[in-house]
């Protein structure tokens, strides 16, 4: 049987609680991901899909409902025990890749590491495996403006694993990206979900690239009203 | 997250944005910088003073006579317009030879000697070797005790006697003079005439001695421009000015082993209780120790007011800086959400910040201190006193500035802290 990494039961968010303009985005969702799973959420712009997302990264907490990340339910957690979750259990990859201007990639890909207690050589050691593991180990030293979007995306899937999370938490990661650029930022998703059994929720507009993941799920005004299987992919590995 | 990676942090941070960053620092700079000036010099002053003082004799005590305050009732105006009109003592008022031999009687062990000097004005004379030019010597008369406590030493003839000599017309003069204006060997001038001329009248003097001119090394006057003393007994001074018997001050060298200090007191009393009857004049004493205090004294006001300003600088300073974490935490909201998406916790975003400002203010307390200390020895340099700034104020001024930084910097980082991540992470 295989292991339950997400787990959400009847997960409710609403905003501006007991204002005039009080407002329910998630009116319910159960859903769960299992260990090693490739799963697309897809949906229209205010279906939902952030907010959901937001939850499940645990930048945010849901209003009803219980949600359980690899099996610490997030709900009883305070705000440190938070950020240690998104420390060691979540990876992110923002579509506006959110990589600090100052610092060079290998910094952004230490940070994690940082926040997680790791010394000053090993977080460089791994940095640097990490970045040649998305073929960037030629532009360490660069800054996130010396870098193309395809590159910025990689650095910041090279920041998303560096703790080794229970699950790859990626919104819009091909948003802002070229196809072309796409493709290849989605060839590094399979390659990571193939090769390293990682669990990946990709949320996504793309409906193409939606269907090339074991599972698509389907949001439309905060409810889910459609789970189909994937698998889609058109050959390269 | 350790201490030494969010300096690192910091220090990029304020590369990114060097001028903004120096701007920040002025303030920091400028109030660190003032009190390091103020505090090198005023070290140095209150130094060269007190080890020049301490040269000139901290045993001597000078007593002088000195006017009444009229205090409380006695306050109209015509007391003060008599007061004013009456600043000089009259012959009743002064100090007479009879209360120095009591005084001297009373206080036998404790006094090694009782020095009085008149002075008496400028004399010129003719130089052997070229009657246009003049040599000057400052006529002061004195009594016995005025060589041995001012160390002048008579090198040949003798010094003044005054119960010998009383008011004859004799003078101990300077080998420097003796070269200068006479043009002939010392040893050959005792018991030889000269004559000076003061207020346009010549008078002779016969010379009794010769002491040894010993050049003062502070002095910058160049050596044919030295007004040497020449010394006359101070019964002829005294006829000389045309005064009244009696003295305005005179100077009291304690024996080594007495207390200077408990005997100033002594001292003060002592004539404070003769003058008890006296309405308008009395006599007080004073050294350079007391002087010495009074200096320090005023010193540590000065400073201690120039520190308040300073302080007020600082402030301002600390304010800049808390305005600049301000913005800079705007600008970097989206950073802020992404560390805290990484999992930065609260208290690690709240020491990145208060680690910055804390860094500005460091690096500002640094450079004021390198400011302030350059400043300060120029400044010494320029009035003529060495500079020595003291290690404790530098270290309390860069603890200063870091306490600063905490201060100015905890609101700002408190504030970036408490930011939720969904709406740091939105923030354009």
């Amino acid at each position: 049987m295989c292991k339950k990494i997400i787990s959400l039961k009847g997960i409710k968010k609403r905003f501006f609680i007991g204002k005039p303009n009080e407002l329910e985005v998630l009116h319910g969702i159960d859903f769960e991901v299992n260990e090693g799973e490739f799963v697309a959420v897809v949906g229209e712009s205010g279906s939902g899909k952030s907010t959901l997302m937001n939850i499940i990264g645990v930048l945010d907490r849901q209003t009803d409902g219980e949600y359980i990340l690899d099996g610490i339910d997030v709900s009883k957690a305070n705000d440190k025990k938070l950020s240690e979750i998104r420390n060691k259990k979540v990876g992110f990859v923002f579509q506006t890749f959110n990589l600090i201007g100052r610092q060079s990639a290998l910094k952004n890909v230490e940070l994690p590491m940082l926040y997680n207690g790791f010394n000053k050589k090993e977080r460089t050691k791994r940095a640097e495996e990490l970045l040649e593991m998305v073929n960037m180990q030629d532009r360490m030293k660069h800054k996130p403006n010396e870098l193309s979007g395809g590159q910025k995306q990689r650095v910041s899937i090279a920041r998303a694993i560096a703790n080794d999370p229970a699950v790859i938490l990626a919104d819009e990661p091909t948003g802002a990206l070229d196809s072309q650029t796409s493709r290849n930022v989605m060839d590094i998703f399979h390659r990571l979900h193939k090769e390293q059994h990682k669990t990946i929720v990709l949320i996504t507009h793309n409906k193409e690239l939606a269907e090339e993941c074991d599972r698509v799920i389907t949001l439309k005004d905060g409810m889910i009203i459609n789970e189909s299987k994937g698998g889609k992919r058109n050959g390269v590995s | 997250m350790a201490f030494l990676d969010n300096i690192l942090l910091s220090l990029e941070s304020l590369k990114a944005n060097k001028l903004r960053a120096i701007l920040t620092m002025l303030g920091i700079i400028i109030g660190i910088g003032s009190v390091i000036t103020i505090n090198t010099v005023g070290v140095s002053l209150t130094s060269t003073v007190s080890s020049s003082m301490q040269s000139l004799g901290a045993t001597t005590i000078t007593v002088q006579l000195t006017q009444k305050n009229e205090d409380d009732e006695n306050t109209n105006q015509d007391v003060k317009i008599r007061k004013f009109a009456d600043s000089k003592p009259s012959k009743n008022d002064l100090i007479t030879d009879k209360m120095l031999s009591d005084f001297k009687n009373d206080f036998k062990d404790k006094i090694q000697y009782i020095e009085l000097s008149r002075s008496t004005g400028t004399g010129t004379i003719t130089n052997f070797d070229d009657s246009s030019s003049t040599t000057s010597v400052n006529i002061i008369g004195v009594n016995d005790d005025y060589f041995k406590a001012e160390e002048v030493e008579v090198v040949y003839g003798r010094a003044i006697k005054n119960k010998q000599d009383g008011k004859k017309d004799i003078c101990v003069v300077s080998d420097k003079f003796v070269e200068d204006a006479l043009g002939t060997d010392p040893k050959d001038v005792i018991g030889k005439t000269v004559t000076i001329t003061v207020n346009d009248i010549p008078k002779t003097y016969y010379i009794a001695g010769v002491y040894e001119y010993e050049q003062e090394t502070a002095s910058t006057a160049s050596k044919q421009e030295v007004t040497t003393s020449f010394y006359i007994p101070i019964e002829s001074a005294r006829i000389l000015n045309g005064e009244d018997e009696g003295y305005q001050s005179f100077k009291v060298v304690s024996a080594a082993e007495t207390d200077t200090s408990a005997f100033l007191t002594t001292i003060a009393d002592y004539f404070e209780n003769i003058y008890s009857r006296n309405d308008s004049w009395t006599a007080s004493a004073s050294s350079l120790e007391s002087m010495l205090s009074k200096f320090t004294e005023i010193m540590n006001t000065i400073s201690l007011a120039i520190a308040a300003i300073a302080a007020i600088s600082l402030v301002v300073g600390g304010i800049g800086v808390m305005n600049i974490m301000l913005v800079s935490i705007t600008e970097r909201t989206k950073e802020i959400g992404t560390r805290k998406a990484l999992g930065a916790t609260n208290a690690s975003i709240r020491w990145q910040f208060i680690t910055e400002a804390m860094v500005i203010c460091l690096i500002g307390g640094i450079i004021g201190v390198i400011f302030g200390v350059s400043l300060g020895t120029v400044i010494s340099k320029i009035i003529g006193f060495s500079a020595s700034p003291s290690v404790f104020s530098i270290v309390l001024a860069l603890l200063f500035s870091l306490f600063i930084g905490i201060v100015f910097g905890y609101a700002p980082a408190n504030k970036a802290a408490k930011l939720n991540p969904i709406d740091a992470l939105r923030y354009e």
